[in-house]
């Protein structure tokens, strides 16, 4: 099998912008995801939009927030991705609350997702011990389920890495999404820890916003994942985002690779 | 009377240790703040088989609070309705007016326990963040409140109370701008800094251990009232009825019946204008099951799985989800979860003050509703035990406003009990 996510890690540390399905309409996010895989983003990340999302900070609730007032619905998600795959191969990741895909159905979900071109999910509020509840399913609907891991969880960190799969969402600071001015150390060690214990690659996000953080955090890490500072700009600029932020990823891609 | 149980049931040892009541509860949340919770779940543990903190707790309740709140038989109640005997759970006359002052005397004594200095929670009608803005001052911690923009303007008293009792209140201008979304904002600051504080959610919900945390410190109300009614009845009751919302008074009085199969326990959801109308919040009725705030369980949902507006005469029943041990009892069927609408609540708002002497919270005044329903089909020298969870004195302006007594004089004369109810203004 063609492993899509695996490629986005063989050419040097992987750029990961996130961006919020629908913010403020779907053809944005189709217009600014091409944009984004052209200025040099290696795998992007479609954030679902739900209306209590418990890790999101203010940035990514108002995406959502927006998201949901513009009328979107799960099925919009598959056909932004069947679009999408008319133009590129780029790995598509769906970060999703659980409620949605459960309420949808998760086989229904995993099915016209896969059909659709999705490569895998990442569920926030499914810690690793509740990953029963859909890991088969993922399985069955060749669909990697990305694990995350924080630094406040030394055993779970151990235990996660070892049965991961895809990559591995580093948390890099407590809290909610957000753009942080500064980041603490914490992450390096937890990808330190992570990679002595599987070879799945780790990336890192949550706070990160300036090409300096990126450039220390790809000193360590494979990857680096990015979505408040995007949105940021979504929200400011909106149907004029496409540019600032085609610029933008390019600045961040740049760091990482030097 | 028939008891309802139809199938073997287990309902003691729960939750298991993943924190699931079958296949409700559990913990859906984001990793970091698992390691949290599994500190607070561990903290838990350690504490309850202390006997120093047993001893401070028991000694609150019975100084601080004014446990054991009576059991009180309603008899002129009982005889306008003309059925079986109702006899009340008074939670109304703990200090701050509710049940709630039990499970948060119980957070805040762990969170000092755990070495925290700041307690957070979120508040729909404002009787939690009271309840936990009490107990902070009372152990000295700080204490933060979330409350949803549309719910502080509604609920003016006790946003002062709040505020006089040194907390601080945050206004949640997000999403519906009320209790749902106090909760998200209240997870979020925990997420922020789960060092130095300690989310005190305000029901049996939430991720685990909270649903066990919080019916635990509820428990008393159930195991006071088991041996009240004992001593006052002979016997135990055929009926024990309370409100659900969340759940956590409902909790507290079911959980010492449980095992008693001859006793039938009824939960009461607000039905709101009606459960063919949009504007009710009866998660366990109308909901499917889903996922929301860290725990499975029932949920009033959409096609897409967002939670829907909720709307209930009662904030304190107005949240899209309910406890995990309830969707448990329900698919058990060990409780019978029912619904009263705005309007019966109202009556037995009015009813119990006219008869009694007590003005209950219009929360409570749902199980009062149902319990007068119920009485009408028992025998007289059955029992129903209803847990009045809390006192009216915050709703009495708005059912004056919007519930007037229309042309009503009392002649003094016959039973004049439904005849006066149906002076009730309707809306």
């Amino acid at each position: 099998m063609n492993d899509r996510i695996q490629n986005a890690f063989s050419n040097g540390k992987a750029f990961i912008p996130f961006v919020t399905c629908a913010d403020p309409d779907i053809s944005l996010t189709e217009e600014l995801v091409l944009a984004m895989v052209d200025s040099g983003a290696d795998l992007v990340e479609l954030g679902l939009p739900f209306s209590d999302p418990i890790a999101e900070g203010p940035v990514i609730q108002q995406a959502d927030e927006r998201a949901l007032a513009s009328g979107f619905k799960i099925h919009d998600l598959f056909t932004l991705i069947e679009r999408l795959r008319n133009h590129t191969q780029i790995p598509l990741v769906c970060m999703t609350y659980l409620n949605p895909v459960y309420r949808y159905q998760k086989d229904r979900f995993l099915m016209s997702a896969k059909q659709a071109g999705l490569d895998g999910m990442i569920i926030p509020d499914l810690p690793y011990e509740e990953q029963g509840e859909i890991k088969g399913s993922c399985k069955t609907h060749e669909i990697k389920l990305i694990s995350m891991i924080s630094p406040t969880s030394r055993e779970r960190i151990i235990t996660v890495s070892k049965n991961s799969e895809g990559f591995l969402y580093c948390v890099s600071s407590l809290g909610v999404t957000g753009m942080r001015a500064s980041l603490t150390d914490n992450a390096k060690e937890m990808v330190e820890l992570a990679k002595a214990h599987s070879n799945t690659p780790c990336a890192v996000g949550f706070g990160i916003h300036t090409p300096e953080q990126a450039h220390l955090i790809a000193s360590y890490a494979d990857g680096i994942i990015v979505g408040s500072a995007i949105m940021n700009i979504i929200a400011e600029k909106g149907s004029e985002s496409v540019q600032p932020v085609s610029r933008y990823v390019q600045q961040m891609k740049q760091a990482i690779m030097v | 009377m028939q008891n309802i149980l139809t199938k073997e049931i287990n309902t003691t040892n729960l939750p298991d240790s993943n924190g699931r009541f079958g296949e409700f509860g559990g913990s859906y949340i984001p990793p970091q703040l698992q390691t949290v919770m599994d500190e607070v779940t561990k903290e838990y543990e350690n504490i309850v088989q202390d006997p120093v903190f047993l001893e401070e707790l028991s000694s609150l309740q019975r100084h601080y609070v004014g446990r054991p709140s009576p059991v009180y038989h309603a008899k002129r109640l009982s005889e306008a309705v003309g059925g079986a005997q109702i006899y009340l759970k008074r939670e109304d006359l703990n200090h701050t007016g509710a049940h709630k002052i039990n499970h948060c005397i119980g957070e805040v004594l762990l969170a000092k326990k755990m070495g925290k200095k700041k307690v957070i929670a979120e508040t729909g009608a404002g009787q939690h963040g009271v309840a936990l803005a009490t107990a902070a001052a009372l152990l000295g911690l700080e204490c933060d409140i979330y409350m949803g923009e549309v719910d502080i303007k509604k609920e003016a008293p006790n946003v002062s109370r709040m505020k006089i009792l040194g907390a601080q209140v945050i206004e949640v201008t997000r999403g519906t701008k009320t209790l749902k979304d106090a909760v998200d904002a209240a997870f979020e600051a925990y997420l922020e800094d789960p060092d130095t504080q300690i989310y005190c959610i305000g029901s049996v919900v939430g991720p685990h251990p909270f649903p066990m945390m919080v019916r635990d410190f509820q428990s008393v109300v159930g195991i006071e009232a088991k041996a009240q009614i004992q001593e006052l009845a002979g016997r135990l009751p055929e009926a024990v009825v309370a409100c659900v919302g969340g759940g956590s008074n409902a909790m507290g009085i079911f959980s010492a019946f449980l095992e008693d199969s001859e006793v039938t326990l009824y939960g009461v959801e607000p039905a709101g204008k009606g459960l063919d109308t949009p504007d009710h919040a009866a998660t366990i009725t109308k909901g499917s099951v889903g996922i929301l705030h860290g725990f499975k369980s029932f949920l009033l949902q959409d096609e897409s799985g967002e939670a829907l507006p909720v709307y209930s005469i009662a904030s304190g029943l107005d949240y899209p989800g309910v406890g995990p041990q309830h969707s448990y009892l329900k698919t058990i069927g060990r409780v019978n979860y029912d619904s009263a609408t705005d309007h019966e609540a109202v009556e037995a708002f009015y009813g119990l003050s006219r008869m009694e002497g007590i003005i209950p919270a219009l929360e409570s005044s749902h199980a009062v509703a149902h319990a007068i329903k119920l009485a009408k089909t028992m025998k007289k020298d059955e029992i129903i035990l209803v847990n009045l969870s809390g006192r009216g004195d915050k709703d009495i302006d708005y059912v004056l406003e919007h519930y007037p007594l229309v042309e009503y004089e009392p002649t003094g004369k016959g039973n004049g009990f439904e005849e006066f109810l149906s002076h009730i203004k309707k809306q």
